[in-house]
């Protein structure tokens, strides 16, 4: 086997749109598609849930959707975005289908199971692929048995398999699909008529598979190169909850974009490689040149996996954030991110979505409604803004049809009215997603629960915190599992004690508005402060943010 | 060329399926395979049922409208106490081929997510795809794994029902290529319908799926129910022979589970705690 080359395993034509393409390269089968923004994915033919062939699934044009589960998978990085037996959850862990780098050139596509990328094959440029030619022998053997042919007008094949002659250039590769098995493929370029020229190659590849097939029979037929199936980690194995890694992501600027007035767009492309996949409702944290770290919801729609878009609002009351990316960032700066998180998943298995945003809260929403329409799922999104101008990201609201309705420079009391409209029926199978600031979340929450829409049917998150933080209690915080007891002195949080003593959850905004830092409490009672869990899980007691929730008991005992 | 491998003990010295009673007539002799191994029954003019392995005659069984044997030494064949129940309709709705192990197929047997996807617009419906929480246990002294409180959204909860309901399951694997399935009846609120999925393991990749079903039903033929069952066979029958590897993996970081897998988790372990290795790929030591 000729080693560290790029192989060809497809044509591009086999590549047609909204397919799936069955591919072979030693033993391993693969997966081969193209997404409808041209990027060509080669990833392993299986499913990781229960190892049905991804060959047999759904090419949407963004993700590979498998049969058997529905479990989706984003083009590029081929991480799981959606599993629905389970519509509440994120998919909880990095689950990412195993993938193989893909190029492109001559009309064929290319990859290899190398290590590092080997460098690109060198070909002739303005060539014509050959239709391929399977055939059931040792690579080798075929190798062999090609080269010294010399096809009529190329002259013989040398042992790189290339020929040249007055018809012009002519190159093959073989393909070594498994130990027995192989494909011709071949690049040539002529100035002949097209037609005649390819029905000449193809009577002599004809000829020359029955000469390398009869040697073949010769020798016993090898051993098939078993599927390799890589084992996934112990912790996808053992269906953990999610923790979010301290993993930094850097990426560049790729695009700054004003997108509304005061609303900027950043497009986040990874230093390389892919990055990983997200959901609609996730978010990242952006740690900004001056210091700060921020969290942006993304408005990536499905497959749209090149690079994360976040919209910025300049704050008036900016503490610098919004600023310093309005004012210093530019395209081409560099950045670190966290991975994406969600605490605002998007169920699907619902036969209706309301969505409700307010100004800049429209993010996470868009992400959602492209999602939604990407499965021609029914929702509509209500989207209350200032004024015109102040409508975000207008190309994808476009695409959004007459499932938009703009309510524009409504003021409180109008805004109350329309929600009441918007929240009028309750439905069994219908679910509500609210994004927006503080003030209209809570009108939304409370509408909805006078309507009579039961707590769990409501999703909202909120971008920041306003409520005025107590600190002036102070108390004993016990962690079952660490065996430690901490004072939790008046003037400091929870979270800080812990990330003093190293045993801190992760946590992401500080304010109690994101739940990254959410702990589970064992005995004692919580005085919460946050706008990150639901009334009824606040009255449970179960649950506390650890960044601005307190105790009101004199000891609170932690699961942590 | 045919290299036979043997099976482990678990898998060999149980009662296995190979024909419904209602096919085998007199004086037509038939051959099929277990475990890879060709095997011969006949039914004598008198009525009398053997079953031969060229060399000896096997262990015969008459059960579940079935004819089982064994090449080894099988206990007790697993109790389906509402089978008899005189006002019953008992259906050999049918014998299918599929070229993947039998533990595959009992797994896809016992999964409900697949409901929507696969059985679309029968055993369920898009957008409602979730599977609740459930409860798995092992019965019996562990003889036995019964999921229970399974609930799943059907569009046609029933004969009289136009919108869609969730329908309630219970699952028993009392067999490591046999399962019996449990869901509310249509014609009897009180009572359950029973549909089993005994498999007979050809070889280590493919099996019989023989589907035996004991249900309220005075409505519809005897041809109807089986069309319907194996219509929802033919269902899975293309998902099952696209799953890689063919046989079984035991090992729990081979595939990914999900809350939603707590009875195929279940049945792996299961397995795994019998040390079958027949149709399956055992977790490397």
């Amino acid at each position: 086997m000729n080693d560290k080359t790029w192989v060809p395993v497809a044509n591009s034509t086999d590549l047609a749109p909204h397919h799936v393409f069955q591919g072979r390269l030693m033993g391993q089968e693969l997966a081969i598609w193209r997404a409808d923004d041209g990027h060509v994915n080669v990833w392993e033919n299986r499913c990781l849930h229960r190892g049905v062939r991804l060959s047999i699934g759904v090419n949407t044009g963004s993700e590979l959707v498998c049969q058997y589960h529905g479990w989706r998978y984003a083009n590029r990085n081929a991480g799981c975005t959606y599993i629905p037996a389970h519509p509440a959850d994120a998919p909880p862990r990095t689950i990412c289908s195993k993938t193989w780098p893909a190029i492109e050139m001559g009309g064929l596509i290319w990859t290899h199971f190398e290590e590092i990328d080997p460098p690109l094959p060198e070909l002739p440029e303005a060539g014509l692929a050959l239709r391929p030619l399977p055939l059931a022998a040792a690579p080798e053997l075929v190798r062999e048995g090609l080269a010294g042919l010399a096809p009529e007008g190329f002259g013989p094949l040398d042992d790189t398999l290339q020929a040249k002659g007055p018809s012009g250039a002519l190159r093959l590769i073989v393909q070594p699909a498994d130990a027995g098995r192989s494909v011709i493929r071949g690049l040539v370029t002529s100035d002949e008529p097209e037609l005649l020229l390819l029905r000449r190659l193809n009577l002599f590849l004809r000829e020359a598979r029955d000469q390398i097939l009869a040697q073949a029979a010769l020798t016993p037929a090898p051993a098939p190169i078993p599927h390799r199936v890589e084992r996934v980690s112990e912790e996808l194995a053992q269906m953990p909850d999610m923790v979010s890694g301290p993993a930094r992501l850097r990426v560049r600027v790729a695009k700054k974009e004003l997108v509304a007035r005061d609303i900027v767009s950043l497009e986040l492309e990874p230093l390389r490689g892919a990055l990983p996949a997200s959901q609609p409702g996730a978010h990242i944290d952006v740690a900004l040149p001056n210091g700060l770290l921020r969290q942006y919801s993304l408005v990536n729609a499905p497959g749209e996996t090149g690079a994360y878009v976040i919209g910025v609002k300049r704050e008036a009351e900016s503490t610098g954030g919004s600023v310093a990316i309005h004012d210093s960032l530019a395209e081409g700066d560099l950045l670190a991110i966290s991975e994406p998180r969600n605490n605002f998943t998007l169920r699907r298995d619902v036969e209706e979505t309301i969505l409700v945003a307010g100004g800049i809260g429209v993010t996470p929403l868009l992400s959602m409604a492209a999602a939604l329409q990407d499965e021609g799922l029914p929702f509509r999104l209500h989207y209350f803004a200032g004024s015109e101008e102040q409508l975000a990201f207008g190309d994808r609201l476009a695409a959004l049809g007459d499932r938009l309705v703009n309510y524009i420079g409504l003021d409180p009391e109008k805004t109350a009215l329309a929600l009441k409209g918007i929240l009028k029926s309750p439905a069994e199978h219908a679910q509500v997603y609210v994004c927006g600031p503080a003030a209209m979340l809570d009108a939304t929450r409370a509408t909805a629960a006078e309507a009579g829409w039961p707590e769990t049917a409501v999703h909202f998150e909120y971008f920041a915190n306003t409520r005025e933080i107590d600190t002036s209690s102070s108390f004993r915080v016990e962690l079952a599992r660490s065996a430690m007891t901490l004072e939790v002195p008046a003037g400091r949080s929870i979270l800080s004690v812990l990330q003093e003593a190293g045993v801190a959850p992760p946590s992401s905004c500080s304010q109690g508005a994101c739940g990254t830092c959410m702990a589970r409490v064992i005995e004692g009672e919580p005085d919460h402060q946050d706008v990150y869990l639901t009334e009824a899980e606040k009255a449970a007691g179960e649950k506390i943010l650890t960044c601005v929730s307190r105790a009101k008991s004199d000891r609170l005992i932690l699961d942590l | 060329m045919n290299t036979q491998i043997q099976p482990d003990p678990f898998m060999l010295n149980q009662w296995y399926p190979i024909s419904s009673l209602q096919e085998i007539l007199p004086g037509q002799p038939r051959a099929t395979k277990l475990f890879g191994q060709r095997i011969s029954y006949e039914r004598d003019v008198a009525g009398g049922l053997s079953v031969s392995d060229g060399t000896r005659a096997l262990p015969v069984l008459q059960q579940y409208g079935c004819l089982w044997t064994s090449l080894g030494e099988p206990a007790e064949l697993f109790d389906i106490p509402e089978y008899p129940e005189p006002d019953r309709r008992n259906v050999n709705a049918g014998s299918v081929g599929v070229q993947v192990s039998a533990q595959r197929g009992i797994e896809n047997f016992l999964d409900m997510g697949h409901f929507p996807y696969v059985h679309t617009g029968i055993l369920g419906a898009l957008p409602h795809t979730e599977v609740k929480e459930y409860n798995v246990e092992l019965i019996r002294d562990g003889r036995e794994i019964i999921a229970t409180e399974c609930l799943f959204y059907q569009p046609m909860a029933s004969t009289v029902s136009t919108s869609g309901a969730d329908v309630e399951y219970i699952y028993r694997v009392p067999h490591p290529t046999c399962s019996v399935l449990y869901k509310s009846s249509p014609m009897d609120a009180k009572r359950l319908d029973v549909i089993a999925l005994f498999g007979q393991p050809t070889g280590e990749e493919s099996f019989r799926g023989h589907m035996v079903l004991s249900i309220l039903d005075d409505v519809n033929t005897d041809d109807f129910i089986s069309y319907f069952q194996l219509h929802i066979f033919g269902q899975d029958k293309p998902i099952l022979e696209n799953q890689m590897p063919k046989r079984l993996p035991l090992d729990p970081r081979a595939e990914t589970p999900i809350r939603a897998d707590k009875t195929s988790i279940m049945y792996r372990r299961w397995l795994t705690g019998h040390g079958v290795t027949y149709g399956t790929i055992p977790a490397a030591a």
